[in-house]
């Protein structure tokens, strides 16, 4: 029990939000969601960075997923995990969690805390959705 | 004498229009016109030109391989890579084959060496013998991957025509790098539209794509049920030729339901076809003729 709460402490967190706010909407998207949200959950320490993949035009999922990995985060929170995005967390050893009915950020964060997020095994959308390719 | 059709909106009549031009011209032209279909996403034109396939060849890209053994996750695939075909996560390197473009970067700026680039099969080009003698090829896309680029310009480069033999390409919709894949290198681009907002909107964009690369254009009218205004004014004012004009008629949406060639519906068409060919050749001659004279 000790050990777990070791863990948890030291584990950021990352969320897609419509705003750089805690108390900012979620964005239910995970690749195309307009900002990413560092968050130490402990502490409630937070730093919002706009989302590189936004206006990409293919690999929007997998540019979030080497952000989360970049920033050290152990857990992803968003309302939607593409098959491209999942792989990649998955590989990195990321666990997703979904927004399911939750409307703010700091929301999502407190049932994260209580262990009252969904957890997913599955990519959340269908098969490769990127658009238009060259 | 390369002739791409094209239309931007889908299902304005594209194949049929190149179905029933290749068929009126192989009356006339020896050796009959070669047909390819560029549409590798959902090729058509053998439901009405009815081939009969000789020869398959596999279509791939070169997608990298990641020996893990050697790797340092050092990121610097991942920071080059346009399309983010290949991520770096911790201690992992993860490949993504339907982003990849096959340009090789990644194995080339490795400074481990330890990328290999192998084969990965995305589709088939095939070619044969279609109704009339006309020679039939076309590529297929396999399902599920989404790149189609590749697979247009190796069935160009796989089937060329002979001196002199009028080349026709069914194009796909939209106007996307497919579309230009498919386009790049005609001597004329015919532009399918049906007279509704929607086929006019796709118009103006496969029209800026003439433009563009600057290939000759001219538009045929499909489904016409009356005059529609706003296409008649953007054709004039454009300078495209409206070079046919067919009806909207049950009749010819039943034979083509059944996979019959406009042209066997309507066997009067075949003479328009031809004439519109005619036409065809002359505006490209004068944009040549003009080219020479800027020059």
């Amino acid at each position: 029990m000790s050990l777990k709460r070791c863990q948890v402490k030291a584990m950021k967190i990352i969320l897609t939000a419509t705003s750089p706010a805690l108390d900012a909407e979620v964005d239910p998207r995970f690749g195309r969601g307009v900002y990413l949200l560092v968050v130490d959950p402990d502490t409630m320490e937070w730093e919002a960075h706009p989302n590189p993949g936004l206006n990409a035009p293919g690999g929007a999922g997998i540019q979030a997923a080497q952000f989360v990995t970049e920033h050290k985060a152990g857990a992803a929170i968003s309302g939607d995990f593409g098959p491209h995005a999942f792989e990649a967390l998955r590989a990195a050893g990321i666990s997703m969690h979904v927004y399911g009915n939750c409307r703010t950020v700091r929301d999502a964060i407190e049932r994260f805390k209580a262990g009252h997020l969904e957890q997913v095994g599955t990519a959340t959308h269908g098969e490769c959705d990127e658009g238009h390719h060259g | 004498m390369i002739v791409a059709v094209a239309s931007g909106k889908g299902g304005t009549g594209k194949t049929t229009i190149a179905t029933s031009l290749a068929l009126s011209l192989a009356v006339e032209q020896s050796p009959a016109p070669l047909f390819l279909d560029c549409d590798v996403e959902a090729p058509n034109a053998h439901l009405f030109l009815k081939p009969t396939f000789k020869q398959s060849e596999p279509v791939g890209i070169l997608i990298p391989v990641v020996d893990e053994a050697c790797c340092t996750h050092c990121g610097r695939c991942a920071e080059i890579c346009q399309y983010h075909a290949i991520a770096v996560l911790g201690k992992k390197t993860l490949v993504f084959p339907q982003l990849c473009h096959g340009c090789g970067s990644c194995a080339a700026l490795c400074p481990e060496k330890a990328i290999e680039e192998v084969p990965n099969k995305i589709g088939v080009v095939e070619h044969g013998t279609a109704r009339d003698g006309i020679p039939f090829a076309r590529g297929v896309l396999d399902v599920g991957e989404p790149m189609a680029v590749p697979i247009i310009r190796r069935l160009k480069n796989w089937f060329r025509p002979q001196p002199g033999q009028t080349v026709i390409v069914d194009v796909p919709p939209g106007t996307s790098c497919p579309v230009v894949a498919a386009v790049r290198g005609a001597d004329f681009l015919l532009l399918v539209t049906e007279p509704t907002p929607f086929g006019l909107h796709d118009l103006r964009l496969a029209a800026q794509i003439a433009r563009e690369l600057e290939i000759p254009a001219g538009v045929v009218i499909n489904r016409e049920n009356g005059r529609f205004a706003d296409l008649e004014s953007f054709c004039e004012a454009e300078h495209l030729p409206i070079l046919m004009r067919i009806p909207f008629e049950r009749a010819i949406a039943e034979g083509i339901a059944r996979g019959q060639a406009l042209v066997e519906i309507r066997p009067e068409y075949q003479e328009r076809f031809q004439e519109m060919f005619a036409q065809i050749l002359a505006a490209s001659q004068t944009m040549t003729t003009a080219r020479e004279i800027i020059k």
